[in-house]
């Protein structure tokens, strides 16, 4: 019995997994296919893998890509929607926007269809008032009807839920009465906020994915019980915490996005045991370049993501800003003659050039690979040499020939656009939210980030640079060191001068409680409860709303006021005392803790020696505009005091790491690699 | 080819861009006034110091403004008689480069080392600037001094300080002013971020290189567009978009659209258009180009927008016609309704030369509708304002998009839950507009229904939307979409706008309602060819009746479950 954890994180190429004894015993780390159409066989491929013995294991946290795919693909389950009268048409008419600022063509396909959509008499006014009693035998006909649709699951929906919710409560009752079901959402259980389209939105996307992650889910812990696992499987959610999976497809869409959470969890505990509390983390793998910001150790969380166009999720999420900028990013001369990276990638199907898998246009994979950053011998996942000549030609004829620039100038350029886009990406999530890059740290992560998070730094004035250990399974990190974690959000909509303070309170109390109870319900071992609360804020009139963190329970007024102000004037440079300060809504995050993981087992992972003996080869590799002598290292030798200055690029199975000129690198004690940029 | 490197341009380009997308991103989340922080109607830019001439603006600024606010840049580099680091311009005359009276532009020189480098600007639309009618939307206006406050370029602040008597000029000529210091703060503020972002490019870059950068990304967005517009066949092409009346004479009005196509060029001819009107559908020049700048990127979308852009658009200045607005004539319909029909003109015209790229006419309404009146619950007095989309029309890439917002903006409109927490009404319904979308191979997008019931107190209502009179237009013989409707239910019967789309201070009591349907996009291509399985579909949804797929689509459809009744069908559709 040696009470293994286990994290298992599926991504949309690899399914990576991280297991972990206690006290500092066996560690392995395991890289496998993933399986798309049941991502379960993955999943336990990987477990193959690493040789895991299921019996033994105390706990295995799963990151999954469930309800994200389905959402975008399109695969959801048949689901009905009964709202109120007149209303039938909110989540088809959304609010009347178009794809893209300019051009008048494209399309938009409502979640659930018009003839799976019925209307019943009820209303209540906005301030709860109860207007048109609800209709319960027109409810009733059109549940039967939508049972005899074939429908899966059911939304319901209706007008200023948020503030009254007994007529849903009553119409999912009945519902239920009919229609035993587990399938059955009522809009205010899931988010309970104004703004009947958004809200709409997230409780129909939770409905139409329970049934999908219900089934993925029951299949693998059967799957694992089989295999003689005998605790709870914990499932990642958007908020960056775990949940159990007994209870997770309740609120389905809790689940989504969790990938990209799961990566910044992982960076806020890493770098937290490093004793770093401000970081903007940096993922970049094949398709995509996702930042996110950590202060005081706390990850930023957001409520108004945007899953695509017109799919609003306003749950609490950590807070990622996503660009298309990775390693397939495609680069071409568009007809200004302008050099342009992305957003457009190769994906891993063909993939870039260099891949040898039918490709044809070059990429920023093939540019590194021009570069020297990469080894044309040992690419991951390719078998055998790189076609190096085949991605010359191209990146020559795509990009050379029409800028008029030699083979290095012409894929120095496509690094430097695609940098320059990922650190626009940086500047939206620090300069443009009043946050200055100096003043935090970067972490990078992902196939593709170390590779150029040293140029971003540079860039950004940002003076120190985080690669951890084990870059490539950031995800399933995240998923060990994730604590359970539950979100709570109430509107209030009052201006702080008429605020009943005491009402403010019993709902943060109701909603320590409900999480507490949830906790309970998981039956997951906790080493303790801890919450954040958050007021949402704004001045009267006012339709956006600024996060603040509040206290708790004894909160004050002249508190909220003051907070208010202050991140009012930090991220908009304003004062306004000529006007009153609003709060809409509380939120508390109830976070049961887990006991931590044992990071530093992954600095010993490695075979260490000595710098000399881990140094590799040295290849030519290109910077600021001429090829450097570039000593090459194998990060998994690298000893714990090792010290270097760069130029270097250190290798490890998945992941490379570029250090520029001048810049100096250490280790830390959680086998971290530190660099310090120089300016 | 420039001598500056292509790393250093794309990178200086994109630094640009960002600056005004910061300040856009400022600007719409502090702003108070729904219509900037939810319909984004505002945009901000860098404006050449010489002469406005646009260099950067922001991407989801409204697309109204995209030609308007390098006008108005202009006019305050013309008339400013000397100018200090922290002054601020705010200008809403619509003669000196502007649109309505509501739309306020705030101008700021932008220094660099103590040197005048360039133009900071920005645009948004206030809800009120007083005038006959609150919200400033007037029907009936015959004159710009009914439609509220105008003032030439004044230095709201300087030097960084808010000067208090221009201040209370303002606000004691505005209706709600006391919500407008946060949206004048808002959107100084965004200009300030502007400041702070353009500097640090100058500080990493220079002078010298970024004005490199520009003057080479002016040249390129030119060549660009030419580009495009040599896919255009040489030749004269004609298009024409009627706006439903002026509000106050009765008959509708005429835009007369020959484009030229020749030398790498477009040369746009407006002089047929009916002559200025009575009412406030007249469009001041600036509105007039802009509409036709707008229209060309909606069709070429990939194509950059800075000044160059524009070069090879050639606009003959429509002397005589309503179309070149001068003093004092009305203009409150002109940047949400009048530009939008020029734009279809514009659509109309190019679609027979490349229909490739086109599609049918949009609803292409702003829907405009304000509601003021008092509250007794909450003892104040409020303005209503909302707007609403509709259809897009269809294309040789399928159907149209539902409830779209309109051809000129880029906004939301405001959720129900909202509008009834602010303000004492009911929304009866907010429903999709059932048969709107034209009938084509490719139909048109729907547009909505929404009735709006006053719960307490008195109210006055106030619409400008258009195509009441003429749904728009099809496409290769597909069908117009449904028109716009208004109706008033009252005690004393249901009222009907005469001018159909237009009217003002309509009074209501409480339980009195309001119904406005928009229209539909036009169809694309014949509908007889269309597929009878969509159809079906389209009938099940309740898109469509029976009758209207029988009629409309020559598809017969019958049984139980309902389904195509093939022989029919095909006998239909061979018999006509």
């Amino acid at each position: 019995m040696n009470e293994a954890i286990v994290g298992v994180d599926v991504g949309g190429t690899f399914t990576d997994l991280v297991y972990m004894e206690p006290g500092g015993g066996d560690v392995r780390i395991a890289k496998v296919p993933t399986t798309p159409a049941n991502q379960a066989e993955g999943f336990m491929a990987a477990l193959a893998e690493a040789g895991v013995e299921l019996a033994s294991a105390a706990n295995i946290s799963h990151g999954t890509t469930t309800t994200t795919n389905a959402l975008l693909e399109r695969k959801l389950s048949r689901c009905g929607l009964i709202t109120t009268k007149g209303f039938r048409d909110v989540l088809e008419l959304g609010r009347r926007t178009r794809p893209r600022p300019y051009g008048l063509l494209g399309s938009f396909t409502p979640l659930v269809p018009r003839e799976l959509r019925y209307e019943v008499a009820e209303r209540m006014d906005a301030e709860g008032n109860v207007l048109t009693p609800l209709d319960e035998e027109a409810l009733r006909q059109a549940v039967r009807r939508l049972i005899a649709a074939g429908c899966e699951s059911l939304v319901v929906h209706f007008l200023h839920s948020y503030r009254n919710p007994a007529h849903e409560r009553r119409a999912v009752e009945i519902a239920r009465e009919i229609w035993p079901n587990a399938y059955i959402t009522a809009g205010h259980a899931i988010l309970s906020e104004y703004r009947e389209y958004e809200r709409g939105v997230t409780a129909t996307v939770n409905a139409s994915v329970q049934p999908v992650l219900q089934r993925y889910l029951e299949n693998l812990r059967r799957e694992l019980a089989d295999g003689g696992f005998r605790h709870d499987l914990l499932v990642m959610q958007g908020n960056g915490g775990s949940i159990s999976s007994a209870i997770a497809a309740e609120a389905a869409v809790k689940t989504v996005m969790s990938g990209p959470a799961s990566g910044v969890m992982a960076a806020a505990a890493t770098a937290r045991a490093a004793g770093i509390d401000n970081l903007i983390t940096f993922d970049t793998g094949g398709t995509s370049c996702d930042v996110g910001l950590v202060q005081g150790g706390v990850p930023d969380v957001t409520a108004e993501m945007e899953l695509e166009y017109a799919m609003p999720i306003h749950v609490p999420m950590v807070d990622v800003h996503t660009i298309g900028a990775g390693g397939g990013s495609i680069a071409f001369v568009n007809e200004a003659g302008m050099l342009q990276v992305g957003p457009e990638s190769a994906g891993a199907e063909p993939g870039p050039i260099c891949y040898g898998r039918g490709g044809a246009r070059p990429t920023i994979t093939d540019a590194n690979l021009l570069l020297g950053r990469l080894d044309p011998a040992h690419l991951l996942g390719v078998a055998g040499e790189a076609p190096l000549k085949a991605v010359r030609d191209a990146v020559m004829r795509e990009i050379g020939a029409p800028l008029g620039l030699g083979l290095e100038a012409a894929a120095a350029a496509i690094i430097d656009i695609g940098n320059d886009r990922m650190a626009g990406a940086i500047r939206m999530v620090t300069l443009a939210r009043g946050h200055d890059p100096r003043d935090f740290t970067l972490f990078a992560f992902g196939g593709a980030g170390p590779m150029h998070a040293a140029a971003l730094a540079r860039e950004l004035s940002i003076p120190r640079l985080l690669v951890p250990a084990c870059p490539g399974i950031t995800n399933a990190i995240g998923c060990i060191t994730a604590d359970l974690r539950h979100d709570y959000v109430n509107t209030l909509n009052a201006p702080l001068s008429a605020l009943d303070i005491n009402a403010a309170r019993a709902i943060l109390e109701a909603q320590i409680a409900e999480g507490r109870a949830t906790i309970e319900r998981e039956g997951v071992a906790v080493t303790g409860i801890d919450c954040l609360h958050f007021a949402d804020m704004q001045f009267e009139g006012q339709t956006h709303l600024l996060t603040v963190a509040i206290s708790g329970t004894g909160v004050q007024v002249a508190e909220l006021q003051a907070a208010f102000e202050a991140a009012y004037l930090e991220r908009f440079h304003v004062e306004l005392p000529e006007i009153r300060a609003v709060l809409v809504s509380l939120h508390t995050a109830v976070i049961g803790r887990r006991p931590g993981a044992p990071l530093e087992a992954l600095a010993a992972a490695g075979n260490q020696v000595s710098v000399t003996d881990a140094r590799r080869d040295q290849r030519p590799v290109w910077f600021a505009g001429r090829a450097h002598e570039t000593p090459v290292y194998r990060r998994h030798l690298l000893p714990a005091d090792a010290a270097l200055i760069g130029p270097a690029i250190i290798e490890q199975l998945d992941c490379t790491t570029v250090i520029e000129p001048d810049n100096g690198v250490s280790l830390d004690g959680l086998g971290n690699l530190v660099i310090e940029v120089t300016a | 080819m420039s001598d500056i490197d292509p790393v250093t341009l794309s990178v200086v380009q994109s630094g640009l861009q960002q600056v005004c997308n910061e300040m856009d991103l400022a600007f719409v989340r502090a702003a108070f006034s729904p219509v900037i922080s939810e319909a984004l109607d505002r945009s901000d830019g860098i404006y050449s110091k010489e002469d406005g001439a646009l260099i950067a603006q922001g991407e989801l600024g409204l697309p109204v403004f995209v030609g308007t606010m390098q006008f108005s840049t202009r006019t305050v580099i013309e008339r400013a008689p000397e100018i200090s680091p922290g002054d601020i311009f705010a200008v809403n005359d619509p003669y000196l480069g502007g649109t309505h009276l509501m739309d306020v532009r705030f101008h700021m020189p932008f220094y660099y080392q103590g040197e005048l480098f360039a133009w900071l600007s920005n645009t948004g639309h206030w809800p009120d600037t007083g005038g006959m009618v609150p919200g400033g939307f007037s029907a009936h206006a015959t004159e710009v001094e009914q439609e509220g406050l105008r003032f030439p370029p004044v230095k709201l602040y300087k030097q960084g300080e808010l000067d208090q008597e221009i201040l209370s000029i303002f606000l004691s000529n505005m209706r709600i002013a006391d919500q407008r210091i946060g949206d004048i703060k808002a959107q100084s503020a965004a200009l300030f971020v502007g400041e702070r972002r353009l500097t640090a490019l100058l500080d990493k870059y220079g002078v010298d290189l970024v004005n490199a950068v520009i003057a080479e990304m002016r040249a390129r967005a030119a060549r660009q567009m030419r580009a495009r517009i040599n896919t255009i066949p040489d030749g004269v092409y004609q298009g024409v978009a009627h706006v439903d009346s002026d509000g106050v004479v009765n008959e509708p009005l005429k835009i007369d659209m020959k484009i030229t196509k020749r030398d790498g060029e477009l040369h746009f001819d407006l002089s047929g258009s009916s002559p200025p009107c009575q009412g406030p559908m007249n469009s001041v020049l600036a509105t007039t180009k802009s509409s036709i700048y707008l229209a060309m990127k909606h069709i070429f979308p990939e194509v950059p927008i800075n000044a160059g852009t524009f070069e090879p658009l050639r606009i003959i200045d429509p002397e005589g016609t309503f179309l070149y607005a001068k003093y004092p004539r009305p203009v409150s319909g002109c940047a949400a309704e009048v530009s939008q029909r020029i734009a279809e003109a514009v659509f109309d015209a190019l679609a027979k030369a490349i229909p490739e790229r086109l599609f049918a006419a949009p609803a292409g309404t702003s829907g405009n509708f304000a509601l003021g009146g008092y509250d007794p619950e909450r003892g104040r007095a409020y303005v209503l304002y909302f707007f609403s989309g509709g259809g897009y029309g269809g294309s040789a890439q399928g159907d149209g998009l539902t409830n779209g917002c309109s051809t000129i903006g880029i906004s939301k409109s405001q959720p129900v839950e909202v509008l009834e927490q602010r303000y004492p009404v009911l929304f009866d319904e907010y429903s999709l507009h059932e048969g709107s979308g034209g009938a084509g191979q490719y139909r048109g997008g729907f547009g909505i229904n929404y009735t709006v019931r006053l719960r307490s107190g008195t109210a006055r209502a106030s619409m400008v939307m258009d195509h009441g009179r003429f749904g728009p237009n099809g496409m290769a013989g597909g069908a117009p979409g449904g028109v716009n409707r208004v109706s008033v239910a009252r005690q004393d019967g249901v009222y009907l706008p005469p001018h159909l789309s237009k009217d003002q201070g309509i009074a209501l009591a409480a339980g009195e309602c309001v119904h406005i349907s928009t229209p539909g996009g036009g169809g694309y291509g014949d509908a007889h060819k269309r597929d009878p399985a969509l159809v079906l579909r389209d009938v099940k949804r309740g898109y469509y009746s029976r009758e209207e797929a029988e009629r409309l689509f020559a598809v017969v459809l019958s049984g139980e479950p309902l389904g195509v009744d093939a022989d029919a069908t095909k006998k239909t559709r061979a018999g006509r």
